[in-house]
């Protein structure tokens, strides 16, 4: 029998292995990948927890995320294009240009 | 008029019959992929060779029809084939991925229905459907947009520039017309009022435009006729869009830029050859059948005969499905012999300007016809059960016990 | 059979998820993160959320990873040189952090006791079909009229964003 504990661990390993992954890769693409992984993770305890409480509500919640994202990587990987087109590189140690 | 459908009863040797109707439609479906495929090589060769006024195959067999056989024969026996450089597991993956999602979109396309006699004397219809799911047109749509990393896999893995050129070519057209294929069938989603595809169908079994049903003796032959299919009910346009959405995502011509011969060899499957090539060609074969099928399903009636006149309804559904896809082939083969290739920017403005807008306000001109319009044509039982006062407010107030009352009072 | 599916797939998704971090190449971690959606997906059927899955399946595995790939594919970074990791301290340190990260969320999983609820059926299908959630998403009862409105205002900004990023000259 798998209950909603079951779901919310899953999707906490889920989503400790997106923040690993944002804090080791050197590649913005994946970076990218690992911020969609994070918020895959958040999706699955939202409906889980809205299959626990027998509600729609938790559904509603992963429309919006989807829309989010998908917002978020036709802009994001915009950026990561415009930036490879003016130097070349995407190594994400080598943007820094605007630090202080 | 007699009703000459045929009546199974509920338990035939003891066995629960109605419940062996998912595993028939599985057999049913793979087998007549199966078998039809050798055949639709054929056809295409015959077909265009008529067009174009030369022999096509006639060596092989009796007027060529071995033809199919012997290919598959050579192609079994050729030598495979390849790049020293590939990333040799994803090189591997792609054609099985391209096989495995066209067939898997088989899984809900309604073939017919069947009448059981239950025990207690009911009646009850039973679509015949492999899955017979409540999201099956969303199914069919996420199984084929997965059929893209096929294409894209197999362009990426070989390390050759045109294979890379052809898979880059083939996500973006299959991306761009993924969204005016949505729309042009959410326009007859606005109009059914549902994802499942055997209720899409059913709903475009009364009048055209929705009149209601009343028996009259001009009504019969009408009813679930060819002018009630939803081609007309959505007037017209979202079936031209779909078709041609429809080309584009199958990568045939004039929408074949993926393996543009003349420019890219043969593009995202060039360094493919024998049994992965026949793969390839397998999965764009079978899609072609898939998308024709959800055509036939979504637009041209599906299993309903094109009038409702005693010589054509004593012809069996999933018969009228079968004519209805091979139409779709046929056309198919039509558009091949008949259009040269589309530049690709071409085929991006196309896509872009001028499908997706149109797409975007006919599904306006959809929703706001179906405020208007007359009740939604269904089947033959539509207890058109007036929502009481009452209910509706219990429904506003609790979403769980809405989402179930619901549920009750689907037809 | 939900249990057996469950287990499989979460295995499965727990170890396309870590590949996905460990691999050097680009394109096996965007397959990795595709079967990780697949698995996710199939975890909201479990879960009754039908028309979460296949929109699931439809706008992440089907649009987002493939313009991930098309963006991979375009600037073409098979093996770049560039991005190989420098032996610097700070994946073991990502790992432990992560690691502790992880059992922090774990514990409040499995041993925050959720509110007791009235048992829900095993199959509950009018939660997640399309008219149960379009009702629910246009009822102006409910507050998710407004959201949903900004997000299509979110959806054409970012629509004009990428066009203004992605050309050079505007």
């Amino acid at each position: 029998m798998i209950t909603t504990q079951h779901f919310l661990v899953l999707s906490a390993i889920l989503f400790t292995t997106g923040v690993i992954g944002v804090l080791v890769k050197r590649n913005p693409i994946v970076i990218f990948m690992c911020i969609e992984l994070m918020l895959n993770a958040a999706n699955l305890s939202f409906v889980a927890l809205g299959r626990h409480f027998g509600q729609v509500n938790g559904q509603m919640y992963v429309i919006f995320a989807l829309a989010v994202a998908a917002a978020e990587v036709s802009i994001g990987l915009g950026i990561i294009v415009a930036i490879f087109r003016a130097k070349e590189t995407i190594n994400i140690d080598e943007m820094n240009l605007m630090k202080f | 008029m007699p009703d000459l459908r045929i009546i199974f009863p509920e338990y035939a040797l003891g066995i629960h019959l109605p419940s062996l109707v998912p595993y028939i439609a599985l057999f049913g479906t793979i087998g007549f992929i199966l078998m039809i495929l050798p055949g639709l090589i054929w056809i295409e060769r015959v077909v265009i060779a008529l067009m174009q006024d030369r022999s096509g195959p006639n060596r092989v067999g009796p007027r060529g029809l071995l033809q199919s056989t012997a290919d598959v024969v050579k192609l079994f026996f050729k030598e495979d084939t390849m790049p020293q450089s590939a990333d040799i597991r994803i090189y591997y993956l792609a054609p099985f991925l391209t096989v495995f999602c066209a067939f898997a979109a088989g899984a809900v396309l309604p073939l017919q229905t069947l009448t059981f006699r239950l025990v207690d004397s009911s009646f009850k219809t039973v679509p015949v459907t492999v899955g017979d799911v409540n999201i099956g047109l969303l199914y069919i749509l996420a199984v084929s947009s997965l059929q893209v990393y096929g294409v894209v896999l197999a362009g990426w893995s070989s390390n050759n520039k045109y294979s890379l050129l052809g898979g880059l070519r083939g996500s973006a057209q299959l991306i761009s017309y993924e969204l005016s294929m949505g729309l042009s069938l959410l326009c007859v989603v606005t109009l059914a009022g549902t994802c499942q595809l055997n209720k899409i169908v059913d709903a475009q079994n009364g009048l055209p435009f929705g009149i209601p049903y009343t028996g009259v003796w001009w009504q019969v032959p009408l009813k679930g006729s060819i002018f009630s299919w939803f081609w007309l009910g959505t007037l017209l346009v979202p079936v031209c869009i779909y078709t041609i959405a429809m080309i584009a995502e199958t990568n045939r011509a004039p929408f074949d830029l993926p393996e543009a011969e003349s420019e890219l060899i043969a593009g995202f499957h060039t360094e493919y050859s024998s049994m992965k090539f026949a793969m390839f060609f397998t999965g764009e074969y079978v899609s072609m059948l898939i998308v024709s099928g959800l055509n036939a399903a979504m637009f041209w009636g599906g299993s309903l005969p094109p009038l409702n006149i005693p010589p054509l309804t004593w012809i069996p559904g999933f018969m009228w499905f079968i004519i209805k896809i091979m139409g779709g082939i046929f056309f198919f083969t039509w558009l091949r012999a008949s259009f040269p290739r589309l530049r690709y920017d071409a085929l991006m403005n196309l896509g872009w300007k001028r499908m997706l807008p149109l797409g975007l306000v006919w599904v306006f001109l959809m929703a706001v016809w179906g405020l208007f319009r007359p009740a939604p044509a269904s089947s033959d039982n539509i207890p058109a059960e007036p929502v009481t006062a009452s209910q509706t407010t219990v429904q506003q107030v609790a979403p769980p016990v809405e989402a179930k009352s619901l549920a009750s009072r689907q037809r | 059979m939900a249990t057996v599916l469950f287990w499989i797939l979460a295995l499965v998704s727990v170890i396309a998820s870590i590949s996905m971090v460990t691999t050097k190449n680009p394109v096996r971690s965007a397959l990795f993160l595709v079967v990780t959606f697949l698995c996710v997906a199939v975890f909201y059927v479990i879960l009754s959320a039908q028309f979460i899955a296949a929109v699931q399946i439809i706008v992440y595995a089907g649009a987002i990873m493939v313009l991930f790939l098309f963006v991979i594919m375009l600037l073409n970074l098979g093996t770049p040189q560039a991005l190989v990791e420098r032996g610097s301290l700070q994946p073991a340190f990502a790992v432990v952090l992560g690691i502790s990260f992880a059992v922090t969320l774990v514990m409040s999983g499995s041993f925050v006791t959720l509110p007791a609820v009235a048992a829900q059926p095993e199959v509950y299908e009018p939660l997640g079909t399309v008219r149960g959630i379009g009702i629910n998403l246009f009822d102006p009862k409910q507050p998710w009229l407004f959201p949903f409105e900004a997000t299509s205002i979110l959806l054409l900004i970012a629509v004009v964003g990428a066009i203004v990023m992605a050309k050079r000259k505007v």
